[in-house]
């Protein structure tokens, strides 16, 4: 059963498939990152961005990718609105360490009901050209399902990187983070701020949703299994640092591979909770954390 | 309601379920009931937690689950009586309850509360890989053919989940108003300043997940011979954790009597609702129920009928 080629296999495609749980978990390494905000519904959103991906895709034809980019911008006046919300309900009041969890819990929840009601629990898929295609170096295979997903997901978080550290408003975000009383005798507000952060993690929601679908069936209560996933990737990658979070996510990629390879893949959903309940007890701070 | 008041009502209640078993016969009302008890006892372990100190459980369908699935173990190993699997249940969830509370309830709050959720889906798989239990499959459950002096097997689960839920009812009420509970309270408004004045903060934490853990187990210990047929997907069930979370919440969170309010209002409300439109609306509408009291009215309830009294006092 173990060769070398299964294992280089596995190994490269672990690879494109942590490329992609980091564009999964970008928005989360954005909002409980370095917001503190304990956003459990965002897989829900990022399903949300496949069903998006998947009306479009199969009335009009649209190429997911391109679906998951121009509605960006509506998930992230969506978010924006969300934080309004969250902001005036708990963060005010100081109540969100439990009113503000079950919040989110509440909204997730109704994000997969609502799907559920509205499309059923059918596996739904999209149509790409690039889907079908496989390249092959040598006895490597590079399936274009996972190879365009992995591309677009690099390019994202490359791109949220060179937000964060190189523009004003990046900064600030890392700011508000860091200490928010200083950052209001600086005369900012961190409020917007802070709203504007969470729009943009809502926002990657979209693209990461589209990706999601493009790489396999999807079906509204998928979301949950990427819960757990995206945590164990924010905390391991030690909060809010975003190449700490890349080198999570692929680490998590390539761990699951292994093990739905050689084990079997009923097994893998363990695989991220196991690291994410291991990192907890032993190294809170992540790999890379402060 | 002082102790002998409290007491005397139990009694009077389970009185009201004996008779009840007596006069009823359709089969509808004891299962009915029995959803609304058992929904009942998850929440009032989830607020002997949740609400006294303050830290979120979401992984509350696996606690229940792994009731259930002891029950299923010990019915295929040895064929133990029902009392004795409900014993097993409350001790093996109240060790998951102590073991994740001790990995994860001296960092912060946030982290226990994905750690449940951790441990629900780690859980789930092992169940998923066990073939002895049905695996993925799921198992079937023959029902006893003796039930007591009752008239049918599921009219006796009825008054064993009576009994459990004014039980689970008593032990919550207890903590609440002791010393211990004051301990949690203080925990809930503020974790700092309770360690510092003395309080043994992580040793409460610990009782209560473990309390809290093993009711869940004995509220899921019956299931199997209730729906004499379990599969992962339907023991693990989110609407499951949803409920243990947003009957408290819409309850109220802050006394021993919200749970209790809020399973009886959402639980017989749930059951209506299913009969008279459809079951998956009524998922939809605890999930809109819980955002909007959340959002809305913190406090539950409870909270409101406070605040009301206060007005008019």
């Amino acid at each position: 059963m173990f060769s070398a080629d299964l294992l280089a296999n596995a190994v490269v495609s672990g690879l494109l498939l942590g490329g992609f749980y980091a564009a999964v978990a970008i928005g989360l390494a954005i909002v409980f990152g370095q917001l503190d905000i304990v956003n459990i519904a965002h897989p829900a959103f990022v399903i949300v961005g496949s069903y998006t991906a998947y009306i479009l895709n199969s009335r009009f034809g649209l190429d997911p990718v391109l679906v998951g980019v121009l509605a960006a911008p509506l998930f992230f006046i969506v978010g924006v609105a969300i934080y309004r919300i969250y902001y005036a309900a708990f963060e005010r009041t100081g109540q969100e360490s439990l009113s503000g969890l079950a919040f989110f819990f509440g909204l997730m929840f109704i994000i997969e009901v609502t799907l559920i009601l509205v499309y059923g629990v059918d596996y739904r898929l999209v149509s790409a050209g690039y889907s079908a295609q496989t390249l092959a170096f040598g006895f490597v295979d590079l399936p274009g399902r996972m190879l365009v997903p992995f591309v677009v997901a690099m390019t994202l978080t490359a791109a949220v990187w060179l937000y964060l550290s190189r523009t004003f408003m990046g900064r600030a975000i890392q700011a508000v983070a860091q200490d928010r009383g200083a950052l209001q005798l600086m005369g900012a507000d961190p409020v917007r701020i802070k709203q504007w952060a969470f729009g943009l993690g809502i926002a990657t929601a979209a693209i990461a949703g589209a990706l999601l679908i493009i790489i396999g069936p999807v079906e509204p209560s998928v979301g949950r299994q990427y819960i757990g996933r995206v945590f164990a990737i924010v905390v391991l990658g030690g909060m809010g640092s975003i190449q700490g979070m890349l080198i999570a996510a692929l680490l998590l990629g390539v761990t699951e591979n292994l093990v739905s390879t050689f084990y079997g893949p009923s097994w893998a959903p363990a695989v991220a909770f196991g690291v994410l309940l291991a990192t907890l007890a032993v190294r809170p701070a992540g790999l890379f954390g402060r | 309601m002082r102790g002998w008041g409290f007491r005397a009502a139990s009694a009077a209640l389970l009185a009201a379920g004996l008779a009840f078993t007596e006069l009823a016969d359709n089969p509808y009302y004891f299962n009915a009931t029995y959803v609304v008890l058992q929904a009942l006892i998850m929440a009032v372990a989830w607020n002997i937690l949740g609400g006294f100190t303050g830290y979120v459980n979401f992984g509350s369908a696996a606690f229940f689950a792994v009731g259930a699935y002891t029950t299923i173990f010990l019915q295929k190993a040895f064929g133990l009586p029902l009392p004795l699997m409900i014993l097993a249940a409350a001790l093996v969830c109240g060790l998951i309850g102590l073991a994740v509370g001790y990995l994860t309830l001296r960092l912060k709050g946030v982290y226990f509360a994905i750690a449940t959720l951790a441990m629900g889906i780690v859980l789930e798989t092992l169940v998923n890989n066990w073939s002895y239990v049905g695996g993925a499959k799921g198992t079937f459950m023959l029902t006893p053919d003796e039930h007591l002096w009752f008239d049918s097997y599921s009219e006796m689960l009825f008054m064993i989940m009576l009994v459990l839920a004014l039980g689970s009812i008593a032990v919550s009420r207890a903590l609440s108003s002791s010393r211990l509970g004051r301990g949690l309270a203080a925990i809930r408004d503020d974790e700092v300043a309770a360690e510092c004045s003395g309080v043994p903060t992580l040793r409460l934490k610990l009782v209560s997940t473990t309390v809290m853990g093993a009711m869940m187990g004995v509220a899921g210990a019956p299931y199997p011979y209730f729906v004499t047929y379990v599969d992962p997907i339907s023991a693990f069930n989110l609407f499951i954790a949803v409920n243990a979370i947003a009957m408290p919440m819409i309850g109220g969170t802050s006394h021993w009597a919200g749970p209790v309010i809020g399973a009886l209002l959402v639980g017989s409300a749930q059951e209506v609702i299913t009969v008279t439109i459809s079951s998956e609306l009524n998922v939809l509408l605890v999930g809109i129920m819980l955002v909007l009291f959340i959002t809305l009215a913190p406090q539950g309830i409870v909270g409101l009928a406070r605040k009301h009294w206060r007005k008019r006092s």
